[in-house]
């Protein structure tokens, strides 16, 4: 069996607006191996949430294949996409918003498993979600409880069960623990970590935070203005980054050691439109490493070593 | 005088509520020198934002209420101050920049006369001169003059803070209070901010406090740090003693709960449990129900403010005096 999960190639989508279209995700590669995670990191508007819905067809792309274990997910018809959601599960960002109010905990868990038919009698169903409770870490008095009852991450820990319900391989992540209190996002974590390697899951994590991306990833890919511009194992993009957005995105975390000094960067500037974005680098206007040439020509992600990907001009010529 | 700009001293703030009192802020107590930077940090609930709105005197009664304690601002006891002494404190003497850019700006007003209001209350400017003066405080934030006439939906995430940034030094205050000034930020402009905020702290001569949930800002920009749980500041401490030397249990769980970029760690050691409910909040040390070191004892004794080196304060039974 192929090794590699997830190949996404090409991957677009653009939304129509009324100033032109929105370039949310452009033009973008990039492969998940089984039972590893990829985190894409990016600041918001960078398009990272859409490609998640994307891959998933919770959203139609607008061009580009989506390779899950060797078919085009863009190209299955109703039935198929049923199959394939069985697969791919969704965990949201927000656990106040993606849990129905007025369900109970134990009647959220059940839903996909009623939907699919996946019980054989109601006794059955019950097991089956008090397992998954189990497994995510919910005590068991919680099963006829609503969420307004429970905290955030108590929460999250419901919409995570959920998505383990039809026994996934592949689950996005977006921004999951981005709404909870460090504590709180600590545990979570690791109950992430946990369930990967017990259930053998494969991961796309998505998150602003590269604290929290660099713990959970193999491989991290950083994008910007729904480009990525840089893609390598976690270790490297942080000991060395050779993009300059990942440079200064690096050098812009506040660090808790005061024994740490880092040179940092200031980008100028926010980050532009991506209606109708200009041609060349987009990240032209802000980079302090910038030539003419960026303004023009629009630079691939070209393999700069083995498994490290960058799309800059500057970095590239280097190298060559 | 005394050497401090603000004594806090065992302040108490609760919420009187129909389903019974919420305390809020519990027997907190810290001191802030001239030009002073205090980090106040906490998680959601731990009294962080409430402590400001008390220091200002906007915490809504009811069904909030002072309880106890003392604020000392320039000698003065800001509790006993009447309504009107305390409008010419705040927003001249006493000024807050808040989390949500978006919400804290009036979105009908352009954001030139939003600076020019303050100037127009505290300072004796005519409304032509205040207009100068708020142009000026554009630039000095980094905001082009000609876009003093435009709205604040028209401004970016980081430059609405820079507005808020500019009314609340506009009339170069003492104190300047923020409350997660960032946290709506992504990284790149929250490092524009913090370096913009650490500019003008310098250049105005203001004492900051900074509440805020993230580790990596106090380490960034204050001088010293009060780690709040339950309402009160379980440790106090100048930021190097903290961070290379931190004594409560709390203080060294939320250090270990955060990925560090730095390392490469297998899994996140968090702290157990969940932050207590501030109605119904545990006996004793609040915060003994989540803690490894925890012995009967501290079910039962409030721990008290020990001083277990110059300036480093603990609120731990560990550390008491002729204690284990």
């Amino acid at each position: 069996m192929n090794d590699i999960l997830m190949d996404v190639k090409n991957l677009k989508k653009y939304f129509k607006t009324k100033k032109g279209p929105l370039h949310a995700v452009d033009d973008i590669s990039f492969q998940i191996k089984r039972g590893e995670t990829l985190g894409l990191v990016g600041e918001s508007g960078c398009g990272k949430s859409t490609t998640g819905r994307v891959i998933l067809k919770l959203i139609e792309a607008t061009g580009g294949e989506v390779i899950f274990e060797g078919e085009d997910v863009l190209k299955l018809n109703k039935k198929d996409t049923r199959t394939f959601r069985e697969n791919a599960q969704f965990v949201f960002q927000d656990p106040f918003a993606s849990l129905n109010p007025r369900m109970s905990i134990s009647q959220i868990i059940s839903e996909p498993l009623i939907i699919n038919k996946k019980a054989a009698d109601k006794d059955d169903l019950m097991k089956q979600v008090r397992k998954l409770m189990d497994t995510v870490g919910l005590a068991l008095r919680l099963e006829n409880v609503y969420p307004h009852e429970l905290d955030g991450g108590r929460r999250q820990r419901v919409g995570i069960a959920r998505a383990l319900a039809l026994n996934p391989k592949f689950i996005v992540h977006d921004e999951p623990v981005s709404a909870l209190d460090v504590s709180i996002q600590a545990q979570v974590l690791n109950l992430l970590g946990d369930l990967q390697k017990e259930l053998s899951l494969t991961y796309l994590f998505i998150s602003h935070d590269l604290g929290v991306i660099k713990h959970v990833s193999n491989n991290i890919a950083v994008m910007y203005l729904g480009k990525i511009v840089e893609m390598s194992d976690y270790k490297s993009m942080f000991l060395a980054p050779e993009h300059p957005y990942t440079k200064a995105l690096l050098s812009a975390i506040p660090v808790p050691n005061v024994d740490i000094t880092r040179e940092r960067i200031i980008l100028e500037g926010d980050v532009p439109s991506p209606i109708n974005p200009p041609p060349g680098c987009r990240f032209y206007g802000r980079c302090f490493q910038r030539k003419d040439s960026c303004k023009d020509i629009d630079p691939e992600l070209k393999e700069t070593t083995p498994g490290r990907f960058v799309a800059c001009h500057v970095v590239n010529e280097g190298k060559a | 005088m005394s050497e401090y700009l603000l004594d806090v001293k065992n302040l108490s703030i609760y919420f009187f509520i129909q389903e019974g009192t919420v305390h809020a802020v519990n027997d907190l107590t810290f001191t802030l020198k001239p030009g002073e930077t205090i980090g106040l940090v906490g998680e959601t609930g731990a009294g962080k934002t409430t402590t400001a709105l008390g220091i200002m005197s906007l915490v809504q009664s009811p069904p909030g209420m002072v309880v106890d304690g003392q604020i000392v601002f320039e000698g003065r006891d800001l509790l006993k101050l009447s309504e009107a002494e305390m409008r010419k404190v705040r927003g001249s003497k006493i000024s807050m920049i808040f989390q949500d850019p978006m919400t804290s700006l009036n979105p009908v007003i352009p954001v030139g006369d939003q600076i020019a209001e303050v100037l127009l209350l505290h300072e004796n400017l005519s409304a032509a001169d205040a207009r100068i003066k708020a142009t000026e405080m554009l630039t000095k934030v980094g905001i082009r003059p000609e876009r003093a006439k435009e709205y604040p939906h028209q401004f970016s995430g980081g430059m609405r803070q820079r507005v808020g940034i500019a009314i609340a030094l506009a009339c170069n205050p003492l104190l300047l209070i923020a409350d997660e000034p960032t946290t709506a930020l992504d990284v790149t402009i929250q490092a524009q901010v913090l370096e913009l905020m650490k500019a003008l702290k310098v250049e105005f001569n203001t004492s900051l406090i900074m509440i805020t949930h993230d580790l990596g800002i106090v380490a960034e920009i204050c001088d010293k740090v009060a780690i709040m749980y339950a309402g009160s500041a379980v440790e106090t401490a100048d930021k190097y003693e903290l961070f290379r030397n931190p004594k409560h249990p709390y203080t060294i769980g939320l250090l270990n709960s955060i990925p560090d970029i730095e390392k490469d760690e297998e899994s996140l050691k968090p702290i157990k449990g969940l932050m207590p409910d501030p109605m119904n909040l545990p006996g004793g040390c609040p915060f003994h129900p989540r803690c490894d070191h925890a012995t009967s004892r501290c079910a039962e004794v409030v721990p008290p403010r020990v001083e277990v080196a110059k300036g480093h304060f603990v609120k731990c039974l560990l550390f008491e005096e002729g204690g284990a």
